[in-house]
């Protein structure tokens, strides 16, 4: 019976046949690659000759898809440890009057407001995570009724206290503060005044900026996703509660079972996700110099479908941030792509559509080549 | 094999309200000892091990280690006194690679303060030498749990439990689900590991597989202990029908041509 020479055993012979070419290719974030790649050599084909490959045509998509890092970075995390939030978008509505409201209504310094909004908002993170554990509902439904109530009292608190839905003056109020910059300033302005300088990019031919060149500068918006990206990435892959995320969303009874603390986990990630909607709603009431109480509308589904192209698993407990990165960039440049090859804009959520498609499909292959799922 | 016994377990009665799970029953393990414990559905098993597991508390009866009494509040004490269990569903992730699976709540970290990191070097190559000392040859540490096969995840989930110490391994029908080859496989696994001087308890209903490893075996019916033999001193025959309770099975046996 004990019919294997002892420390020689073999392994299931139907699974030792893999190149390395294989193993090397076959990666959670290869659908959302491959996208990227595809996607990228679509809109230099169509839109090559419209300046969206020039500095100031790639900060513009670069914004928009740094936008989406910053939120589906959240979702990401959180979809890995086995939950999901929709109320990331109302959220978003909600932080920016908060810091209006709080700012420019109250007169508060921008920077106590700023940290009034994030503390307010990951407490409400926070009260997500609580009710999905202890409830045990799905958080698909509690974070469903988030979703109405968070985008209900934001309208309501700013018709009650202004009398509309936008607040504008916080550029105004932001002014001198230490704390705004770090979300609507931006970095390495010296760097594009010397590659204009250089002739390497274009500046301005006329108008009051004429001279300066088309880009002046690195949003931190950009600064955040970037920072986001990395953070989140070393949590996930190189540390314990990296772990923890995995072990939380691929089956909480047999994490606990070996002592991880769940709860705690999911918990903490709901808060998270709420720390990036913050930030997405901080940069953006920077960068408007207004709140208004209907943004981010929606923004919850672009951050689950950035996540999905990613390569991560609806139900948790597999997935990758620089998978969820590139679907976000995806999202970014389809977006503002079709606007430079003069597409009609309406069509971009067909194109989405069918992204989101066949990267679910392919990744849904990879998988199954990793994992060995049936 | 010393003279005390690694756990002991002396006249265990458990009772949920009016439902009498287990009504006196005495197991004990040596060191490098395999005792079986045998028994059809509902005669007691689970509950009876998951009391040794430190899940339910036992209405009477006394759990010793090393001869001295011991309680159990929870799991996580049965867990640090040395006791093991791996369930049937394994608590293995399969999305999860082997290492991380291996590792999982007790994840080797280097660094300082909050710049700890995952040991992955160390992970990986631990987890390898225990899976290769197991018998089984990774493709790569990094492969997930869902490409090996359930022996294989089987044989993950006792070498887990020994290299974190255990000193008393709980099986739970790890052999119920399994192929031919891969109840072979296991087998070994369990032969291995008593080697090292663990004792194991190994609970199956499956008498040809409990005789394959078995050193004693004690056979459970309706939450009371028949009986305990040595190897040797019953035929699997016997325990066959002590665990279904003998007369109705020969009739039925005889009716089915024997084959049970």
């Amino acid at each position: 019976m004990v019919e294997q020479p002892s420390g020689v055993a073999a392994a299931d012979e139907r699974i030792q046949r893999q190149s390395a070419l294989r193993r090397a290719f076959v990666r959670p974030e290869l659908g959302a690659m491959t996208g990227t790649v595809l996607v990228f050599v679509y809109f230099a084909i169509v839109a090559g000759g419209t300046g969206m490959f020039a500095a100031d045509g790639i900060m513009n998509w670069g914004v928009v898809s740094a936008q989406f890092v910053i939120i589906a970075v959240g979702a990401c995390l959180l979809m890995i440890a086995g939950e999901f939030d929709l109320s990331v978008g109302s959220m978003i509505g909600f932080a920016g009057i908060v810091i209006a409201l709080l700012s420019v209504h109250l007169g508060w310094p921008m920077w106590a407001s700023i940290i009034a909004a994030f503390i307010v908002a990951m407490l409400i993170g926070m009260a997500n995570g609580y009710l999905v554990i202890k409830t045990g509902l799905p958080s698909f439904i509690v974070t469903l009724a988030s979703l109405y109530i968070l985008r209900g009292l934001t309208i309501y608190f700013s018709i009650a206290t202004t009398r509309q839905t936008i607040i504008g003056g916080v550029r105004e109020a932001a002014e001198g503060d230490w704390l705004a910059p770090l979300f609507g300033g931006k970095i390495l302005g010296f760097f594009f005044t010397w590659l204009a300088d250089m002739g390497l990019i274009a500046t301005f031919t006329a108008g009051n900026k004429a001279g300066q060149p088309v880009v002046d500068g690195i949003p931190m918006l950009m600064v955040w996703a970037l920072a986001l990206i990395i953070f989140a990435h070393i949590l996930l892959t190189r540390t314990r509660f990296g772990n923890w995320i995995y072990a939380a969303g691929g089956d909480a009874k047999a994490a606990r079972y070996v002592g991880v603390p769940v709860n705690r986990v999911k918990i903490a990630m709901f808060v998270f996700s709420a720390f990036c909607a913050t930030v997405f709603a901080t940069c953006q009431v920077m960068e408007f110099g207004s709140a208004a109480a209907d943004r981010g509308l929606l923004k919850e589904f672009e951050a689950i479908i950035a996540v999905v192209i990613g390569g991560a698993l609806l139900t948790g407990g597999y997935g990758s941030v620089i998978g969820a990165a590139l679907g976000a960039l995806i999202f970014g440049v389809v977006q503002q792509g079709l606007f430079f090859a003069g597409v009609e804009s309406s069509l971009f959520r067909v194109f989405l559509g069918v992204i989101l498609l066949f990267a679910v499909i392919l990744n849904t292959y990879i998988r199954r080549l990793i994992t060995g799922e049936r | 094999m010393a003279d005390t016994p690694l756990i002991e377990l002396i006249d265990i009665k458990k009772q949920f309200g009016p439902v009498i799970a287990l009504n006196g029953v005495s197991v004990s393990v040596m060191p490098g000892e395999c005792h079986c414990l045998l028994g059809d559905n509902g005669a007691g098993k689970s509950t009876f091990i998951k009391t040794m597991a430190g899940v339910h508390k036992p209405t009477s009866g006394e759990i010793r280690m090393n001869g001295q009494k011991v309680d159990f509040a929870n799991p996580r004490d049965a867990m640090t006194a040395g006791v093991a269990t791996v369930y049937q569903d394994l608590a293995m992730i399969p999305l999860m690679s082997v290492t991380r699976n291996f590792w999982m709540g007790r994840e080797p970290r280097k660094g300082w303060g909050p710049f700890q990191f995952l040991d992955m070097e160390k992970a990986n190559q631990v987890t390898l030498e225990e899976m290769r000392r197991m018998g089984i040859n990774l493709r790569e540490p990094d492969q997930a749990v869902g490409t090996l096969s359930g022996g294989e995840r089987q044989t993950v989930a006792i070498a887990r439990a020994v290299y974190f110490g255990a000193k008393v391994l709980i099986l739970d029908e790890p052999t119920s689900a399994l192929g031919v080859r891969q109840t072979a496989n296991v087998l070994a696994t369990i032969d291995r590991v008593r080697k090292t001087g663990v004792g194991i308890i190994f609970i199956t209903h499956n008498v040809r597989h409990a005789m394959a490893v078995g050193d004693r075996f004690t056979v459970l019916n309706r939450g009371k202990t028949l009986g305990t033999a040595r190897k040797g001193e019953l035929k699997p025959e016997e325990l066959q029908d002590m665990m279904a309770g003998g007369a109705e099975l020969a009739e039925l046996s005889s009716s089915l041509g024997g084959t049970i």
